[in-house]
């Protein structure tokens, strides 16, 4: 274990703000990313399913 | 906005990243390339006269000298050496025996002003122990050699 | 061809291959969250303080891998663009499109986490060194196929034309690995590679590696992800699309 305390982990010898702005961008990164692609399937199954059902509504 | 304009405006811009990235490419063939030269280089004359450059080699162990804010020290490739001046807050991992990269220009008289010091570390990670252990190695190995 | 071989033409199906993708990424995410977690533990706990940088060195557990998968998956997004071209699968254009954002995102974060480090080690957020400026291109040439392929309303227009831009900029990743060793940099050396032992400690090493991984697991997860949305934007006319079971509301 490298770390006395919780203010020695978050200093990281000095580096904290270049370390942690690194993880932090890379988790926010990663995860907008996720909650982007989920958005961008959600809205096209839902276009899509206006549109079948327009579709059949037009057919009967 | 017009589906007809948005297309235009997503092509100018594509263009625009795929130019800029060209202009990269040109740019850093002409002169970046060559990021710094070697005291070697510099003493046969390769670097630019009259315009800043950067050298680049190891600070050759005890020629480091401070006073107030002004470092001195010496550039060496182990065949050539050059006298740096610099007048500003040194990276955290500059330190004699360790790599550097110094952009300024060369008087006349051989003398290096930087106006700007950069660090250069090796590809070496290890725990503070494993490197005591490393450097002693290579004491006993001189001490044998002696 | 022998009878135990697959077809794997049938796969490349988009039919196919949209449930073949929902069943898939979930293992995928499930294995690079697990992984990134084990390597985010050896990143701060196990691994030990460097004898140089002290604890700064920790970027090291992202930015390598960063810079690593952004251009394995710019090398992929090549393969499926000589498949494309070769085969004339509708698969590969997809593909393609669903792993570029992706590596954009870890050419960026290369680029950040290189200059959150270059900056308290040597003194600067940036230099035009050759080695950050072939991996600042590849980030453009990731935007450009971006920008390119979502320029061009046609789909198969649009991968004819990303293929380009991917067969083209594929040169610039042998560029970026071997650019410290063809010029003065002020980029190090490669720590890992084929051709020497690793210059880590082995703790350090390994941390690495089970980053690389885990960011491996997440880029696949995410492109089977991707492609799915890709596959029903562009099928969204084709008789299995509406007879898929999430679409009968």
């Amino acid at each position: 274990m490298n770390w006395g305390s919780t203010s020695d982990f978050l200093a990281m010898g000095g580096y904290g703000l270049y370390v942690w702005g690194s993880f932090g961008v890379t988790a926010a990164a990663l995860l907008v990313e996720v909650i982007l692609v989920r958005q961008r399937l959600r809205n096209t199954r839902r276009a899509l399913r206006r549109e079948i059902s327009a579709n059949r509504n037009s057919q009967d | 906005m017009k589906a007809r304009q948005k297309r235009f405006a997503i092509v100018i811009g594509g263009l625009a990243a795929l130019g800029i990235a060209a202009a990269l490419i040109l740019n850093a063939f002409q002169s970046n390339l060559v990021f710094f030269f070697t005291p070697t280089q510099v003493a046969a004359g390769e670097a630019p006269k009259g315009r800043a450059f950067r050298v680049g080699g190891l600070v050759k162990e005890g020629s480091l000298q401070r006073n107030d804010i002004t470092a001195r020290f010496i550039v060496t490739d182990t065949a050539q050496e050059i006298q740096v001046a610099y007048t500003g807050i040194l990276p955290d991992l500059f330190s004699e025996g360790k790599g550097v990269v110094a952009q300024g220009t060369l008087s006349p008289d051989g003398q290096f002003t930087a106006s700007e010091v950069l660090a250069k570390h090796d590809e070496n990670y290890m725990p503070p122990e494993a490197q005591a252990a490393v450097d002693k190695a290579h004491e006993a190995s001189r001490s044998l050699q002696q | 061809m022998t009878p135990s071989s697959i077809n794997w033409f049938k796969f490349a199906a988009p039919a196919r291959f949209y449930p073949l993708a929902g069943r898939l990424w979930p293992w995928f995410a499930a294995i690079g969250t697990l992984l990134g977690l084990v390597g985010l533990w050896i990143s701060f706990f196990v691994a030990p303080t460097d004898f140089q940088q002290g604890e700064g060195y920790r970027i090291i557990f992202i930015h390598v891998p960063a810079s690593w998968m952004s251009m394995f998956i710019y090398c992929v997004m090549a393969f499926y663009a000589l498949l494309g071209v070769t085969f004339n699968t509708r698969l590969a254009g997809m593909m393609s499109s669903a792993l570029a954002p992706t590596g954009a995102l870890f050419a960026f974060l290369s680029l950040w986490t290189g200059a959150l480090w270059g900056k308290p080690m040597w003194g600067t957020w940036w230099v035009w060194d050759a080695r950050l400026t072939s991996e600042l291109i590849l980030f453009f040439l990731y935007v450009g196929y971006i920008a390119l392929t979502a320029a061009i309303d046609d789909p198969r227009r649009a991968d004819k034309a990303g293929f380009i831009v991917s067969l083209v900029g594929v040169v610039n990743v042998p560029v970026i690995y071997f650019s410290v060793k063809w010029w003065n940099t002020l980029h190090q050396g490669a720590s890992v590679s084929l051709t020497k032992a690793p210059s880590m400690a082995t703790t350090m090493l390994l941390g690495m590696l089970i980053m690389a991984l885990a960011f491996w697991a997440y880029t696949i997860a995410m492109a089977l992800y991707r492609v799915r949305a890709i596959i029903l934007e562009r099928e969204r006319n084709a008789t299995w699309v509406a007879e898929l079971p999430e679409m009968k509301s």
